[in-house]
């Protein structure tokens, strides 16, 4: 008899952790972020952290999800690929989130995207353009264009926009995101006609490029291009200007942030064009609101990493938000994850950075900004 | 004319490299101990600097008397609180204790400073033709300045008082006791010495690299310390001769062999010339006295 008893309180109880569980359905909804929050690529991890929270905060006032609100998760992950998985590890395992934007370089989110193939749980990176980053599963977008689209607009803009004959390179050669630029740009670039005077490779700790530079100065070419990041861009220049250097530095998207180095002399970036997402002197009224609001909050212009976050955070609620209205349960899960995931690819967004729609390899089709410093400002000449 | 520029960028590294392996030298020579934490003083003078110059607003030569002073004081600190009360334990407790001190250096400039790098601006700029080819004023002073210390300090060790004590304890310090000289006092002498020169050397390397981080001299230490072993440690001019052997092989093999190469051929070198003379090129080979 009193087993009875105890299996029928039992019974009531499991019923009532069910219900309890139904009525979590009704709560927050968590989304996780990943970026670098400190070291080396801090400004970019920062403007997209800025960005995201900017676009949840204006969303959970505006009433959320039929009431209920966006919770964002932040970890940082240092720019460092090991540091970027024990982050996602966290996020899926202990904090149970339904979806994740991050990570922010490419590094660490290739070493993220390859984890998360097996949890299916849906990623959206913001800003990381290399090629592989979509490739391992059916999991993984992103709210950029690819190194492939970039490195070819550097190519056709050396050609078409600086009339250049010849060309050099010098990138890190341990690193996958300035490898695979260098790649397409030198391929585009035989095919534009452009000749190839001199490559350099640099190891990641390398802080002195003075002998591969006096290499490629000797050959003399128009344009030496650095798909790099801004700290190493800048250093690079320095050097190359401190030995002679007179041709013009084009650089990737990673030098978007280079004005904003503590202590830098801007003087040394005269002569530098870069390839980016968005420029911030358009008449899009999208571009002008998001600089509106980013501003009045944060107090600087938003480079193009923040616009990236923000579209990003855009896309992930957007399809979060469809997922709810078909009746799907926000609990981390298969089955949540796999709602997420298909509300994501039907997305078609008019964002800050252009239009997005995804192809079938969760790839955005976009056009490549050009962007110059001009006496320490950037200063958008077009799209190529 | 491409082969002169790139000696001379290799002789200005292995300038810098020259003055950190000057401090492990004369440290070693003296109490026998490799000082890890060596390397570590150079990022604690560029924050110095960076600190004086972009927080607090100080002209450039203050901010580097103050950098000099500070590391000199920090380096006499970590001999009397790390290493003076293990002076008589096993040389591997020493040893040990001298990669904690690097690792808490470190850890305390991340901590205090975070980890993100910082920018300093270079107080040599402009640039000087010297047939055909172009070289940065800052170059030319690194070198000049290396010169300049190392020929000093000889001066010093081989005829002031100071220097004289220096010999005596590192040739055995119980005698030298014996003789009136103050042991401590040389001891504290030689490791702000070798700080100071760091120092200088920090200033001379964010002139030219102009990036600095909390990590900046783990990898630089390390290359000071081959430079030191092979020049010899214990020499000085062993140490300099050193540094600047290693940073014109650097300089060459990323030129005409291969960038990733570098640092390979730099630990490569480190190995033969151990097998071949384990004392270092300029050192002498003592034997252990019973």
């Amino acid at each position: 008899m009193k087993k009875r008893l105890i299996a029928v309180i039992l019974a009531v109880a499991m019923v009532f952790t069910l219900a309890s569980c139904k009525k979590a359905d009704s709560g927050n909804i968590k989304i996780g972020l990943i970026t670098p929050m400190t070291g080396e690529v801090a400004v970019y991890g920062m403007a997209v952290k800025n960005a995201v929270e900017l676009y949840i905060n204006a969303f959970n006032d505006a009433g959320g999800i039929d009431g209920r609100k966006i919770d964002l998760i932040v970890y940082d992950d240092k720019g460092d690929a090991t540091e970027s998985v024990n982050a996602y590890q966290k996020l899926v395992t202990s904090d149970e989130v339904v979806a994740i934007i991050g990570a922010v370089t490419s590094t660490p989110t290739l070493a993220v995207m390859q984890a998360s193939v097996s949890d299916n749980i849906p990623m959206i990176t913001p800003t990381a353009t290399h090629p592989d980053v979509t490739s391992y599963g059916k999991n993984a977008f992103r709210a950029c264009y690819t190194d492939d689209v970039q490195a070819i607009s550097c190519a056709n803009f050396a050609k078409t926009g600086l009339e250049a004959k010849t060309a050099a390179i010098i990138y890190g050669s341990e690193d996958p995101y300035s490898t695979g630029l260098k790649e397409v740009f030198e391929a585009k670039c035989e095919e534009n006609g452009i000749q190839i005077v001199a490559v350099e490779g640099y190891s990641a700790s390398d802080v002195d490029y003075k002998s591969q530079l006096t290499n490629i100065i000797a050959k003399k070419p128009e344009v030496l291009f650095v798909p790099d990041y801004y700290n190493t861009v800048y250093t690079v220049a320095k050097q190359a200007r401190e030995l002679g250097y007179e041709g013009e530095f084009l650089g990737v998207d990673g030098v978007d942030g280079v004005l904003a180095i503590e202590g830098a002399d801007v003087s040394y970036l005269d002569g530098l064009y870069f390839s980016n997402h968005y420029a911030t002197d358009t008449d899009s009224q999208a571009v002008k609101d998001f600089i509106d609001a980013f501003q009045k909050k944060y107090n600087e212009v938003p480079n193009a990493l923040a616009a990236l976050g923000y579209d990003a955070a855009d896309i992930l609620v957007q399809a979060v938000a469809l997922a709810v209205a078909d009746g799907v349960k926000m609990e981390a899960g298969k089955e949540c994850y796999q709602a997420i995931i298909d509300k994501i690819a039907t997305i078609k967004l008019d964002g800050v950075t252009g239009n997005i729609t995804f192809d079938a390899d969760h790839n955005t089709q976009k056009t490549c900004t050009i962007i110059t410093v001009i006496n320490g400002e950037y200063k958008s000449i077009g799209s190529y | 004319m491409i082969f002169l520029s790139q000696i001379i960028n290799g002789l200005q590294i292995g300038s810098i490299y020259a003055l950190v392996a000057l401090g492990y030298s004369m440290v070693y020579g003296i109490v026998k101990l490799l000082n890890f934490a060596h390397g570590d003083i150079i990022m604690v003078g560029s924050y110095v600097l960076w600190f004086g110059l972009s927080r607090l607003g100080l002209a450039p030569w203050l901010s580097v008397i103050i950098s000099i002073t500070v590391c000199s004081a920090l380096g006499m600190l970590i001999e009397k609180v790390a290493y003076k009360p293990l002076r008589n334990s096993p040389k591997i407790s020493l040893l040990i204790t001298a990669i904690g001190v690097s690792y808490l250096l470190q850890n305390l400039s991340q901590l205090i400073f975070t980890p993100n790098p910082r920018m300093l601006p270079n107080f040599f700029p402009g640039y000087v033709s010297i047939g055909g080819a172009q070289f940065a004023v800052v170059t030319i002073v690194t070198i000049a300045v290396s010169v300049v210390i190392m020929i000093g300090l000889s001066v010093m060790v081989k005829n002031t008082k100071m220097g004289k004590a220096m010999r005596a304890v590192s040739e055995n310090s119980d005698v030298a006791q014996l003789m009136g000289i103050n042991v401590n006092n040389t001891i504290s002498f030689t490791f702000a010495l070798g700080s100071g020169l760091v120092a200088v050397a920090s200033v001379l390397y964010c002139c030219s690299y102009s990036q600095i981080e909390p990590t900046m001299g783990s990898m630089l230490g390390i290359k000071a310390f081959v430079a030191a072993v092979l020049g010899g440690i214990g020499s000085l001019p062993g140490a300099m001769l050193g540094g600047i052997i290693i940073g014109i092989f650097e300089s060459l093999t990323k030129a005409y062999i291969s960038s990733q190469l570098a640092d390979a051929v730099v630990f490569g070198i480190l190995i033969i010339v151990l097998l071949i003379r384990p004392s270092g090129i300029l050192g002498k080979s003592i034997r252990e006295k019973v």
